[in-house]
């Protein structure tokens, strides 16, 4: 799908745009090793992405899924879930503040969230994992309007109040010039930086 | 021994008279079942006929080594048999020769530890094959599921992949949903025992003209050994078979979720 893609992703938020099927969700499966491409490297900070133990590169550059996917239960343990594999404590109520989820959530069952609530959720559970980069796979596509401007809003600022890059996979141009400071543009399985 | 029930080869021809009744039905109601009755009723005759006179050569011979290699094809036989009904779990068949094998090997074990039976193979045999094939039935209908669990769950799977979790932290929901979708029928037929359904060795015993309690302490037993060895088959087959959907990097293998529904 990918062929000669040769890409440097700086810290900060980078928007990778184009249209379906361009390999832009492939692209973030690839940065945190949910993929492996058949042939070239990958580097995260310098380093060969296959030389990192890949449970802690997924801590580290952290995807967030298009499509919300709680696990069953409340949405404090899905928040505390990627903490406890790692052998750390979450921070709860900072990771949903960060997603823009009141702390009052917490015991809330989270298969009876709105979507958009949802979506916050993945943020939230992401965010607890303390990453250096987060990887958003269109998270604004499966939201209406309303709760659409909510997440950007929530998206604008994470990079000064959690200190993390982020990398985002859209196919709204607009979006990502409101939310990124880089477009890297993929078309017909190559990248040029917009 | 003088068989309690002797029949001829005329009156168990006679009983295809229900059979035609069955045939009947499928042409009157267009279910077009006719040639499967037809391969049904010939391949019951000849299998059986076969597995009669094999069991019969190895009772008069007493030897344990022909019970043990007749078990072993009774393990290969249901282990392929049982992937054909798990065809999208990737490597379905070495956990399933491994849990069908355990499962035989355990609750055989255990039933003649403790001297319920003797070690002789007119016991060995049928007990035997009926552990086989209840553990052969739980372990194909867990990986089944398992493959539809895992192609319904792959989003949820990748979104606690993508946190960090391992493959086995990741499908522990999946297996254990499928380790009770291969358990529960057991469960409940257990629970109906005596109630709904009459349970075949009590059955064969009663019509062979056994002692009624007679046969029921027999069947509790065979009924309880069903248990435990439909939950060491259905555990061993879901606890190895979950690793073929991923690849050693815990990622989900596209290729698992590509496979067509069994």
């Amino acid at each position: 799908m990918l062929q000669g893609v040769t890409l440097r992703i700086e810290r900060g938020a980078t928007a990778i745009v184009g249209p379906s099927g361009a390999g832009k969700s492939t692209l973030l499966r690839l940065l945190n090793r949910l993929a492996d491409p058949d042939a070239g490297d990958l580097r995260f900070l310098g380093q060969d992405v296959r030389e990192l133990d890949v449970l802690e590169l997924r801590r580290r550059a952290c995807l967030v899924p298009q499509l919300p996917a709680p696990l069953p239960g409340t949405v404090a343990a899905n928040v505390d879930f990627g903490p406890r594999l790692h052998g750390v404590a979450a921070d709860r109520d900072r990771s949903l503040a960060l997603a823009g989820l009141d702390p009052s959530f917490a015991e809330r069952d989270a298969q009876r969230l709105s979507v958009g609530e949802q979506q916050r959720l993945m943020l939230a559970r992401a965010l607890a994992l303390d990453p250096e980069a987060l990887l958003l796979d269109e998270p604004t596509a499966a939201l209406d309007e309303a709760a659409k401007a909510g997440v950007e809003r929530t998206l604008q600022t994470l990079e000064r109040r959690a200190g993390v890059s982020t990398v985002l996979v859209t196919h709204d141009r607009a979006q990502a010039r409101r939310l990124t400071t880089c477009t890297v543009e993929l078309r017909n399985g190559r990248a040029a930086v917009a | 021994m003088t068989p309690a029930i002797d029949l001829s080869l005329g009156e168990v021809a006679a009983s295809l008279a229900l059979v035609a009744i069955a045939a009947a039905v499928s042409l009157y109601r267009r279910a077009d079942l006719e040639s499967e009755l037809g391969v049904a009723v010939l391949r019951s005759f000849i299998q059986l006929t076969a597995i009669g006179f094999v069991i019969q050569a190895i009772f008069d011979s007493r030897s344990l080594w022909l019970v043990a290699m007749l078990l072993l094809v009774m393990v290969g036989f249901g282990s392929i048999t049982a992937r054909r009904r798990a065809r999208a779990v990737p490597g379905a068949l070495g956990p399933l020769v491994l849990a069908l094998a355990s499962a035989a090997a355990l609750t055989l074990g255990l039933v003649l530890a403790l001297g319920v039976f003797e070690p002789t193979p007119r016991y060995v045999v049928p007990v035997g094959g009926m552990v086989i094939g209840n553990a052969m039935t739980a372990a194909a209908v867990s990986l089944n599921r398992l493959a539809d669990e895992v192609r319904s769950s792959s989003g949820r799977i990748e979104a606690t992949l993508a946190l960090g979790a391992t493959a086995r932290q990741a499908s522990e929901g999946v297996v254990r949903r499928s380790l009770r979708s291969a358990m529960i029928p057991l469960i409940d037929s257990t629970k109906t025992t005596g109630v709904v359904f009459f349970p075949g060795t009590m059955v064969g015993m009663l019509l062979a003209g056994a002692d009624p309690l007679d046969a029921v302490r027999l069947q509790l037993v065979l009924l309880w050994s069903l248990l435990g060895s439909v939950a060491i088959a259905a555990v061993i087959a879901t606890a190895l078979a979950y690793r073929g959907f991923f690849t050693p990097a815990h990622q989900l293998r596209e290729s698992a979720l590509e496979t067509p529904i069994a």
